[in-house]
């Protein structure tokens, strides 16, 4: 099987999470939508590693599994406050941060 | 001190002689220290020194004449080509190779001033006793009088052109501490910074002056200046002799810088006295003889100070013919004779001579007619308009006769003191030069005696001839002795200083020292015939002043007059002329440089500001705090980024 594909698959994984950012207003989507498109780019890198006969696109894949851990870890934490003191989990809610 | 002056009177020898010689000579320091210290004493001790401090000032200018009488003696004791002491008092400026030493120059000319400012000084010292009695500030002047001797003196001694620049300030500190010493009168303050700001003017002139030298010479002595003078090019010496110059006018009150004497008649008479009349204004006249060399050595420069002064001479004569106000008029006078003191001393040679007699001569019979002029003031309860006083040779017989013989004196009547000073340049203007510079100034000499008589002898019939017409609550009367001696004694100098000085030669021989040995020339027109018509023009001067305000009625309100004595009674609009030339301009300008500041600059530099403020909160608008914004963004960001980086990849 070309190797190629995986990559259109890859592309069209991170389209859909970054869709998903840019249009869904509830918090946990959102995040589930960047959870999609860093994993869209994990199988990109571990594509590219297999293609080139190297181990390297693997190690880093490694790395943002655990990065994006942590990141959730994080991220839920503070999805979870502002639920609390807002009653809303919707992104548009929390705009006070502004000019 | 005492034991060697003992031995000395005992005539022990030659070598006690050089001791005591040696050690008045060394101490010359004392002349300034001792005026200063009183100054320092009656300004730090304040209100404890109010009972006694008029007396402490007053002893130790007499103390400062003491002194310059010892060292006058002494100086007289060695030989003529001797009589020049350069007295070492310590190294002031020391810079890489220019090295100036601060010291007292002794010889016959700066002692002739010692002598001069020591003894008027001191006699109108014992007359402010009395004249301030009634002043609460009383000590404060008198601090002020003896900081103005210790700067004159240090003026005159000094033998370098910085420090006599030192004094030069120095008197002019104390000129404007004086005439604004009633400074709660807003018209006096403004007179004393008329005075000031004038002076700056001439100052600027002599600070540059010393630059030049500085320059030109590498040394600002007088030693190193005028020693050496003969080797630098005419355009040098002519603009250190300009310069020095307009410091000059600005310090003697000669045109174009003399608007400020009258102003500054604002101070108590004694200060008029002293300093407006007797010693600081003629500080210019002794800065052009002292810098004889360099005049000498550029002949245009030494024909701009004779035209000042022959300008002055009739200027001042001009004004002092209109002016009601008696001290105005003394100053107008002032100026005036100061003029014929210039215009001798920028004839040179012999002209220097009469410069300075004429000075010393002045000195006493203008002081005398100030005090005068304070005595009336004191028994008409401060009045000076001579139109309300007449008729007050009963009431005040001392005072009249000793403003009498000051009178006659400055009128050149022989054989009083200015007939032999006054006569003196007349005949040195008629000799001096060729083609028409004979004729003009000794012409303008001469008319000028002739305006003298007749402007003076209308302030003396005004005052003390004709019918009185002082007010009724006034009650005239003789000042207290410790005025009127002073008075006495100044009446005596103007009697016979100038007969003493002038015989035998006496004043030219000491000057020798300093102005080299002069040959007189015969004048264009005979001595006699210039002495007569002098004479004459003296006598028709008393006579038109006598028909006009001392047999005549004379009204009591100033009547219009003509074209002239308006003019003359505005100064001859020579503050209309600042004002129009100086003032107003200055005014504008300034003026406009404050709204080229705010508009121009401050307006560049708030526009800038502004700007980048207004383009901050537009670009604010753009964190509207929507999360998906930002994403939006970030993502287009992306996109661009790795479109650009395709596109250069495959184009």
């Amino acid at each position: 099987m070309n190797l190629a594909w995986w990559l259109y698959l890859s592309a069209l994984l991170f389209a859909i999470g970054a869709t998903t950012v840019l249009v869904r207003r509830n918090a946990i989507i959102v995040f589930m939508g960047v959870e999609l498109m860093l994993n869209a780019t994990n199988l990109a890198f571990v594509t590219f590693s297999r293609m080139q006969g190297t181990i390297d696109g693997q190690v880093i894949a490694l790395f943002v599994m655990l990065v994006a851990a942590a990141e959730v870890v994080v991220g839920l934490a503070i999805i979870m406050t502002i639920f609390r003191t807002r009653r809303s989990a919707s992104v548009d809610d929390v705009n006070l941060l502004k000019y | 001190m005492t034991h060697l002056w003992l031995a000395d009177a005992a005539g022990t020898g030659p070598a006690a002689y050089e001791a005591a010689s040696g050690a008045v000579q060394s101490a010359a320091w004392l002349l300034v220290a001792l005026p200063l210290a009183g100054a320092a004493v009656l300004l730090l001790g304040g209100r404890r020194t109010d009972r006694w401090g008029h007396w402490l000032g007053v002893a130790l200018s007499w103390a400062s004449f003491v002194w310059g009488v010892l060292l006058f003696l002494d100086l007289r004791g060695l030989r003529p080509e001797q009589r020049e002491r350069d007295l070492h008092l310590f190294t002031w400026v020391h810079a890489g190779t220019f090295r100036l030493d601060a010291g007292l120059l002794l010889d016959p000319l700066s002692l002739a001033f010692v002598l001069l400012v020591t003894f008027v000084g001191s006699l109108i010292l014992v007359y402010a006793v009395a004249y301030m009695e009634h002043d609460a500030d009383r000590r404060r002047f008198f601090a002020y009088l003896n900081l103005f001797v210790a700067s004159m003196l240090l003026l005159v001694l000094a033998d370098s052109y910085l420090l006599l620049f030192v004094g030069w300030e120095g008197v002019g500190l104390a000129s404007y501490l004086l005439i604004g010493f009633w400074n709660h009168n807003p018209a006096y303050a403004t007179a004393a910074k008329k005075a000031f700001i004038v002076n700056r003017v001439g100052d600027v002139g002599l600070s540059l002056a010393i630059m030049v030298m500085f320059a030109a010479f590498g040394s600002v002595s007088y030693a190193g200046v005028l020693t050496n003078a003969p080797k630098a090019s005419t355009a040098t010496l002519t603009a250190i002799g300009l310069l020095l110059l307009l410091g000059a006018c600005g310090k003697s009150a000669q045109f174009p810088l003399q608007s400020w004497l009258g102003d500054a008649m604002a101070g108590p008479t004694p200060v008029s006295a002293l300093i407006h009349a007797a010693t600081m204004v003629t500080a210019g006249v002794y800065l052009v003889v002292r810098s004889g060399p360099v005049y000498e050595r550029a002949p245009n420069a030494q024909l701009l100070v004779t035209i000042v002064g022959a300008v002055t001479l009739v200027f001042g004569a001009i004004v002092g013919c209109a002016k009601d106000d008696i001290k105005k008029a003394l100053a107008a006078s002032t100026m005036s004779q100061i003029g014929y003191m210039m215009l001798a001393a920028g004839l040179g040679g012999v002209g220097y001579v009469f410069a300075i007699l004429h000075l010393l001569t002045h000195g006493f019979f203008k002081a005398g007619m100030f005090l005068g002029a304070g005595s009336v003031m004191h028994g008409m309860d401060d009045a000076v308009d001579m139109r309300r006083f007449g008729n007050l040779s009963g009431a005040m017989k001392f005072t009249w006769v000793t403003f009498g013989l000051g009178w006659l004196a400055i009128l050149g009547v022989p054989p009083f003191s200015g007939f032999w000073s006054k006569d003196g340049i007349i005949e040195v203007a008629f000799s001096t030069g060729d083609g028409w510079r004979p004729w003009v100034f000794g012409l303008t000499a001469m008319l000028g005696a002739g305006v003298t008589a007749f402007y003076m002898s209308r302030l003396f019939f005004l005052t003390f001839h004709g019918r009185k017409r002082w007010p009724a609550e006034a009650h005239p009367h003789e000042s207290p002795a410790l005025m009127t001696w002073p008075m006495m004694i100044l009446s005596v100098g103007s009697v016979g200083l100038g007969g003493l000085l002038v015989s035998g030669g006496r004043f030219e021989t000491w000057l020798e020292p300093v102005t080299g040995h002069l040959t007189e020339k015969d004048p264009v027109v005979g001595k006699y015939v210039l002495m007569a018509i002098t004479l004459v023009l003296v006598a028709a001067g008393i006579a038109l002043a006598w028909r006009q305000y001392g047999a005549a009625p004379v009204p009591e309100v100033a009547p219009r007059g003509s074209l002239l004595t308006v003019a003359a009674r505005r100064d001859l609009f020579q503050d209309d002329v600042n004002e129009a030339v100086f003032m107003r301009p200055g005014q504008y300008l300034t003026r406009s440089l404050v709204f080229v500041d705010n508009k121009g600059v401050d307006g560049v530099v708030r526009g800038l500001a502004a700007g980048i403020g207004g383009l901050g909160g537009r670009l604010r608008r753009w964190q509207t705090g929507l999360v998906r914004s930002y994403a939006m963004s970030m993502l287009a960001g992306v996109l661009v980024l790795v479109l650009g980086v395709l596109a250069v990849r495959i184009g």
